[in-house]
């Protein structure tokens, strides 16, 4: 039978097991929009693009399965721009359509023409741009097979307007054919057992857990592996939630806004096994002076990162999940009893300068509503934020237990990414809690999907931390820049009205009192909620390791001089 | 140091530009690139030459990179690889019928042809090594040099390929034997 191309289009994402796509409509793509009545997909209309490609970014993470966003050509692909780089980034699987000019008038500056293929070049894991009718299955079928496999990432598709509206045959490809696209698995053996005589002989090792260990599935293998060989699990930004924050073996988040303890184990350390990581600059610090005692073993699925930053004594290449099954039999049980006292013995002295000590002094700190908002829900909500100080402080003090309730802008920050994340966050799971913490700089990038969210009855609540501040901009200018505070004072719209005003209910808190209740309220309200928390406005996100430095240089939290 | 990548890529539009971007993204310098078909007209093969000037550690780099590209079917840094490199050049050199035999004499000991001939200029035509046609320009340039153009260096590996393609990085240790010494550490 003979079907348009966006019917083709259409049959491909349904039989991909496509339930819900995020876009947003216009010339270049109508006959997709038209088409896509006659298919059992729901479409989530945006007020943004961005919002889109973020919605998409989050549906991803939170479900493991493919999201995909919709644009149209031109101003509507460009929007896409900042998600699709924040995809990139964090390896996350999204496959966008873009709809494009008719091919007979590519290059001759058409109404709505941007060279959407050529932008997105650097910032997608591959890119098609889709003449005919007859190549819509095929590269379908292999944008979603690229953006799955291997180091998971965005491909886009850009559909020529007369590739949706011609008719030709629909076959649906057995299989996709890729000569240079063959994802490893299994590390070679004798790698393995060079691995394996190093974790013998290591006194102080350490594992770095990376957002690899979520997307490969390893959460199993790397407790296992931690526990037998007795290795202490530090983790980066992205890879919060693989290992339990409650787990004796458990170190927390590394690097700059690391704890104490753990850039003092990566500093002393003998050695380094990185899982799923890619030693960021976040991450490491001064580079000649990281980790300067510790052999690294470096397990990961991408061959360009490896060597990179930080030079690899073995490397291991491969499925994380795969290489660990393989190595945990070929590991005895060790004990490090002596390595862990001594990390234990740094938390204990790095923990008295820990703000949670501070008595209630009627200000509200970002990390003490982070904590309360981890007692009420049990630690087991899925957490969007944006990008700035409460998102560190997110991520120190939101202690996960679990995997894939993470969801963060980490390698490109980007602001805005924490209310429609948290949205397309929902749609994979509709029965889970669902917290944004933003800041109010972010929150103001994207808004305007508050009235997306109503309109799907998206049950997401946000936590709007304002300090009427850019705080980590602030914070640098501080410390940084003789705290010459430039373009960093904000003023912000009363948020409780502008919620209002899109139909989502809201409150703001200013004391302390009136945190749990708020956050109770929040909880039992059905569908979207705003508070709004006017928190101290020059706290600091402590530890912090300056730009430059090496780890062990950390600025600690000043201790508190009682009046 | 310059070094010499062979890469394998699909035949399609736009591959050179996914070559050329990554390039540029990674802020390397092309010394010289050249693409042609191979006895499999869906593939076609490139020739890098690129200054790398953290040696190993930007090799290692680029040939991953090339690696990711969905198109790139296979890559490989022949720099220190058993190889046959080849360069080919056209040189316009100004000469009229009093200077065509001392031109002519030139181009036989470089084994090169003279393949046009004009009133007062001829083209002669030289394929070689680098260092070869490099050695031929320098003695040409005082006879006077008015136009040249070189295809930029091709090259191939020397015997049968096992059809495996490798994975950068990915073939064990390529570190000294000591890597499982520990490193002392003073407390």
């Amino acid at each position: 039978m003979k079907l348009t191309g966006a019917e083709i289009l259409w049959e491909c994402l349904v039989k991909e097991g496509v339930e819900v796509v995020f876009g947003y409509p216009g010339g270049a793509n109508m006959p997709i929009y038209d088409a896509m009545l006659n298919y059992p997909v729901h479409h989530v209309l945006v007020r943004h693009e961005q919002g889109a490609a973020h919605m998409a970014d989050g549906y991803a993470r939170a479900s493991g399965r493919v999201g995909v966003a919709m644009a149209t050509s031109g101003p509507g692909a460009t929007n896409l721009v900042t998600g699709i780089a924040t995809a990139m980034m964090d390896s996350s699987p999204v496959v966008f359509i873009t709809g494009q000019v008719a091919a007979h008038l590519i290059g001759g500056d058409a109404f709505q023409e941007v060279d959407v293929t050529g932008i997105t070049l650097p910032i997608t894991k591959h890119n098609y741009l889709v003449t005919r009718a007859d190549e819509v299955a095929e590269v379908v079928r292999e944008a979603f097979y690229i953006a799955r496999s291997g180091r998971p990432g965005p491909v886009l598709i850009d559909v020529c307007k007369n590739a949706q509206v011609e008719q030709t045959e629909f076959v649906y490809p057995k299989e996709v054919k890729l000569p240079g696209y063959r994802p490893v698995s299994h590390a070679p053996k004798e790698s393995l057992e060079h691995a394996v005589k190093l974790i013998e002989k290591a006194k102080r090792p350490l594992i770095l857990c990376g957002h690899g260990v979520l997307i490969s599935g390893a959460e199993e293998a790397l407790m296992q592996f931690a526990v037998k060989t007795q290795t202490p699990v530090a983790s980066t930004l992205l890879g919060l939630g693989a290992f339990p924050a409650s787990h004796p073996l458990s170190l927390g988040m590394m690097g700059m806004h690391g704890e104490v303890h753990t850039n003092l184990a990566i500093q002393n350390s003998d050695l380094i096994l990185a899982f799923g990581m890619r030693f960021d600059d976040r991450v490491t610090g001064n580079l000649k002076a990281y980790a300067p005692h510790a052999r690294k073993i470096h397990v990961e699925i991408d061959p360009s990162e490896v060597h990179k930053n930080v030079a690899a004594d073995i490397p291991l290449i491969g499925d994380l999940n795969t290489v660990l099954t393989d190595l945990i039999p070929l590991v005895d049980e060790y004990d490090h009893d002596e390595w862990l006292k001594q990390i234990s013995d740094w938390k204990t002295e790095a923990d008295t300068r820990s703000i949670m000590n501070w008595p209630n002094d009627d200000k509200l700190y970002v990390p003490h509503l982070v904590s309360d908002i981890w007692k009420a829900t049990g630690g087991n909500a899925i957490i969007t934020t944006d990008v700035g100080q409460h998102q560190m402080w997110a991520a120190q003090y939101y202690a996960l237990e679990k995997p894939n309730r993470w969801i963060t802008s980490g390698g490109a920050g980007t602001m805005g990414f924490g209310l429609p994340s948290a949205i397309g966050a929902w749609f994979a799971n509709k029965d889970q809690e669902i917290w944004v913490i933003a800041g109010d700089g972010g929150f103001q990038m994207t808004a305007a999907e508050l009235t997306t969210a109503v309109q799907e009855g998206a049950n997401v609540k946000v936590a709007i931390m304002n300090n009427n501040f850019l705080g980590m901009v602030r914070q640098w200018q501080e410390f940084f820049f003789e705290k010459r505070y430039s373009a960093v004072d904000m003023l912000t719209p009363d948020f409780v009205k502008l919620a209002e005003a899109h139909g989502v209910p809201a409150r703001i808190v200013t004391t302390r009192e009136e945190v749990d209740k708020a956050i109770e309220w929040a909880r039992k309200t059905q569908g979207p909620v705003v508070i709004e928390f006017r928190v101290e406005r020059e706290d600091g996100v402590y530890p912090m390791v300056p730009t430059g430095a090496s780890l062990d240089q950390m600025i600690q939290r000043p201790v508190r001089v009682e009046d | 140091m310059q070094y010499t990548f062979i890469a394998l890529v699909e035949n399609k539009p736009g591959v050179l530009n996914r070559v050329a971007s990554l390039f540029r993204r990674r802020n390397f310098n092309i010394e010289s690139l050249a693409v042609g078909r191979t006895e499999n007209p869906e593939i076609s093969h490139m020739t890098m030459v690129v200054d790398c000037p953290n040696g190993e550690v930007d090799a290692h780099k680029l040939e991953a990179n090339l690696y990711k590209l969905v198109n790139v079917i296979d890559v490989q840094d022949v720099t220190h690889q058993p190889s046959v490199t080849r360069d080919l050049a056209l040189i316009k050199v100004k000469a009229g019928p009093e200077r065509r035999a001392e031109v002519n004499g030139l181009a036989e000991i470089f084994r090169a042809r003279i393949v046009d001939v004009a009133a007062d200029s001829v083209i002669i035509e030289v394929t070689g090594t680098e260092d070869k046609i490099e050695g031929m320009i320098e003695l040409l340039r005082p006879i006077g040099i008015v136009g040249m153009v070189r295809t930029g260096q091709i090259a191939m590996m020397r015997g049968v390929n096992d059809g495996v393609r490798r994975i950068p990085g990915g073939n064990g240790n390529r570190y000294e034997e000591d890597v499982y010494e520990m490193a002392e550490m003073t407390p």
